[in-house]
């Protein structure tokens, strides 16, 4: 290596200072993305889904509420975890923070529906049975209250027409046969050699150690949501897509 | 009065000698079933147990009898040593804690001060410890060897093996062999060059390197182009075995580097993904074997050896066994290097197979690409660091198995010191519910005579005991036993925590024990908890 790329190079280390943070532009998003692609993408993934490492598209991070704190995780990694720090400049770790905050963050289109008749449908439709929306509702799908802020509107029109397309993670569908007979599906919460844990349409919980089960099975393509491609009009599903894209979180 | 003094000397001096672990001690452990004394519990690396008092008939009554948490919030990959009463264990990342093999109580702890900027791509992480005279080592996660008293934990010496500032790390145990520690590194995710290195037990003093990247005028050079081989990776961060009769110590090497990156260093590579085996002595390579030239995967070569002697195709020989994270497992003749045999224990596809010779035609479909490319195993492999176990008893290879694939894609790789220097990334295959299982091989043809399904890929080494059981854990926290011939479940016991770790058996007191690492805490087993 070139003697000033190394002292260069060498110049770029843990623990840098935040204070001169620049403007976030385009192209510092980009240069972001390729340090991203090079230095974080292997535990993080790709498209920052996670992987080895956390989910970072997504609004709200766990441990970083203020950009500050994502540049602080950066710089140093999470002490305790597999996130080590990173050699990059202030620059390079405050380009790497627009990039992740991208990713977190969905371009808004206009949308033909309205919010607040989708609001009216959703409960017309009784989605509250499976899904929870400000800690209210059912826990057999996918929590709903930052859904806006993490999925597209083509992919929530997606999931309401055709769910079966794209499955949620963290959802498996399972079907019991208890030793007397008694036959049971839900949703899976837990799993593993030995016991299995779900809730069934109800609500209910049920707890097996699979020694007691006279059958088992798992059904990786099943949803018991329903397509509401026939069950609604055109214009309510409009209204419920724009429902769901304004749901934002509860910061 | 003189007299009286001389003799005063004469007993504190046996009460010294005989705290030791001499190596006579440690090459013959299989003499002392009760104590587990290197991270393989023998030289041979079979993590198998003689002890029997813990049986499928009673196995059931298997019960925790003390636990001991570790401060460390890092993943607690540490197998523990126990000998002459007293349990050593690593405390992630770099802690060592001497604890009272009775009760769990701490007898002495030592805490290292650690800077701030480790590089670790993995987690700061750390395997466990090894044992020689009166000495305890560690390899520690800012790459230093360190030799503490056996009896107080106090630092005897302090030496820096590598700089971590440029990505280098220590996560794995020490190998005492004679004289020497014998240790590998990490950090060919940083495009560190790879070595393995042996100290003084009583100095420090290096004593030899053997650089796994040849450099200029070394043979094996030639299989990189430029200045690639300086960047090579080849690293040697799990814990090799040794053959006190060949005087060899055999060792698996790490992924080259950049890992997903080939064009830049065109040619095999040695020696990356290679099987090694090296002279204690001097440091020499004897011979090698070359599992993976040329990866592009991240695959890795760096399992456990496991030596036996046995018949193989009419003739007694001395074998190594070794199932590769790249899902095949491999018999090879531990003196001459010469390559047996074989076979598939996981469907893989960087390969479309192997030459009579062992090498690979690898699968050009596999390579990363800006579009994305599949490839089975995934850079975690089909196993791992964590441990097989071989039972001499049962005549069967016990390995846990992790099925999942990647996907990757192709991107920049620039060296720049302490630095990722890959070349990809990665992402889950969409819709793939990834498995595991453990899987009992034929230890000379590598069949798979039955399999132990687990819902998630392991990261638990296993230990085989001569009560026919073995003992392994899950990703959910279970720690359970199975017939070690039918493989049915005959124990488990829920620990609250992933297990990331191997186990070990040994007596106390006459009594057998069961330890694990789970969570955060080591748990020891015993019949009825007593």
């Amino acid at each position: 290596m070139p003697a000033v790329a190394w002292f260069l190079a060498t110049q770029m280390v843990v623990g840098v200072d935040p204070t001169t943070r620049p403007r976030v532009t385009a192209q510092e998003i980009d240069r972001g993305r390729a340090l991203f692609q090079a230095q974080c993408a292997y535990c993080h993934g790709e498209d920052g889904a996670g992987g080895r490492g956390a989910n970072l598209a997504r609004p709200v991070l766990r441990r970083a509420s203020t950009d500050e704190m994502l540049f602080r995780v950066v710089n140093r990694g999470v002490p305790g975890t597999g996130m080590p720090g990173n050699a990059m400049s202030a620059r390079e770790v405050w380009q790497v923070v627009a990039y992740v905050r991208s990713l977190g963050r969905l371009r808004r289109e206009p949308l033909p529906g309205d919010a607040a008749r989708g609001a009216e449908v959703y409960k017309a439709q009784g989605c509250a049975a499976c899904h929870t929306i400000g800690g209210r509702g059912g826990p057999s799908g996918p929590d709903l209250t930052d859904v806006g802020a993490r999925s597209s509107p083509a992919f929530l029109r997606r999931s309401l027409t055709d769910p079966a397309a794209d499955l949620p993670a963290g959802f498996m569908q399972v079907r019991a046969v208890t030793k007397t007979g008694q036959r049971l599906s839900g949703v899976r919460v837990n799993e593993d050699p030995f016991s299995v844990q779900f809730r069934d349409a109800t609500g209910m919980l049920h707890s097996y150690f699979k020694d007691q089960l006279q059958e088992f099975a798992r059904d990786g393509t099943g949803t018991p949501m329903p397509s509401y491609r026939e069950r609604l009009e055109p214009g309510e599903l409009d209204d419920l897509v724009a429902y769901l894209v304004s749901l934002e979180g509860m910061r | 009065m003189k007299s009286v003094v001389a003799v005063s000397v004469g007993l504190l001096l046996t009460a010294h000698v005989s705290a030791q672990l001499s190596y006579d001690r440690i090459r013959q452990a299989d003499r002392e079933p009760g104590h587990w004394l290197t991270y393989h519990g023998t030289y041979d690396g079979k993590r198998f147990s003689t002890l029997d008092e813990i049986d499928r008939t009673n196995v059931q009554r298997l019960r925790p009898v003390w636990m001991y948490q570790v401060q460390g919030r890092h993943h607690f990959e540490a197998t523990p040593l126990v000998f002459d009463g007293v349990m050593y264990l690593t405390d992630p990342p770099s802690d060592v804690v001497a604890l009272d093999v009775k009760t769990g109580r701490p007898i002495w702890t030592y805490r290292r001060t650690l800077p701030d900027d480790v590089r670790a791509c993995c987690g700061q992480v750390n395997r466990g410890v090894a044992a020689l005279g009166d000495q305890i080592f560690i390899a520690t996660i800012d790459a230093h060897l360190v030799a503490l008293d056996m009896r107080t934990g106090r630092v005897r010496w302090d030496i820096e093996v590598a700089d971590y500032k440029t990505g280098h790390s220590m996560t794995g145990a020490p190998l005492a062999v004679k004289d020497k520690i014998i240790i590998g590194i990490a950090g060919a995710e940083y495009g560190v060059r790879g070595f393995l290195d042996a100290y003084d037990a009583s100095t420090g003093k290096r004593a030899w390197r053997l650089w796994t990247v040849p450099g200029p005028g070394e043979a094996g050079h030639e299989t990189w182009t430029g200045d690639s081989w300086k960047y090579g990776g080849a690293t040697t961060w799990v814990t090799g075995a040794y053959d006190p009769d060949t005087n060899l110590t055999y060792w698996g090497t790490g992924n080259p580097g950049p890992d997903f990156v080939g064009d830049v260093r065109t040619g095999d590579n040695l020696y990356s993904d290679s099987l090694i085996a090296v002279d204690v002595d001097t440091g020499r390579l004897k011979w090698h074997f070359q599992f993976i030239p040329h990866d592009v995967n991240d695959i890795d070569s760096t399992e456990i050896p496991v030596l036996i002697d046995a018949e193989f195709r009419g003739r007694l020989r001395k074998l190594l066994l070794f199932a590769n994270r790249n899902g095949f497992y491999y018999v090879f003749d531990r003196v001459t290097g010469e390559y047996l045999h074989a076979q598939t224990f996981a469907r893989q596809t960087w390969a479309k197979g192997l030459d009579g010779k062992g090498r690979p035609t690898p699968n050009p479909d596999t390579v990363p690409s800006p579009q994305g490319a599949l490839v089975y195993p995934d850079d975690d492999g089909y196993t791992n660091w964590f441990s097989p176990s071989y039972s001499p008893q049962t005549k069967t290879f016990y390995q846990n198995v992790r099925e999942k694939g990647g996907i990757y894609y192709r991107n920049e790789a620039v060296y720049q010191p302490g630095r990722m220097y890959l070349g990809a990334s990665k992402r889950a295959v969409p819709g793939e519910e990834p498995w595991g299982a453990l899987r009992a091989l034929d230890p000379l043809s590598g069949e798979v005579r039955w399999e132990f399904r687990v819902t998630t890929p392991p990261w638990c080494g296993l230990l085989s005991t001569a009560g026919r059981l073995v003992f392994s854990g899950t990703m959910e926290g279970m720690f359970f036993a199975l017939d070690a011939e039918s493989g049915a479940p005959v124990w488990r016991f829920q620990t609250g925590g992933e297990i990331w770790s191997n186990p070990i058996s040994y007596q106390v007191d006459g009594h057998q024990y069961i330890a694990i690492a789970a969570g955060n805490a080591l748990i020891v087993f015993g019949l009825d908890g007593a």
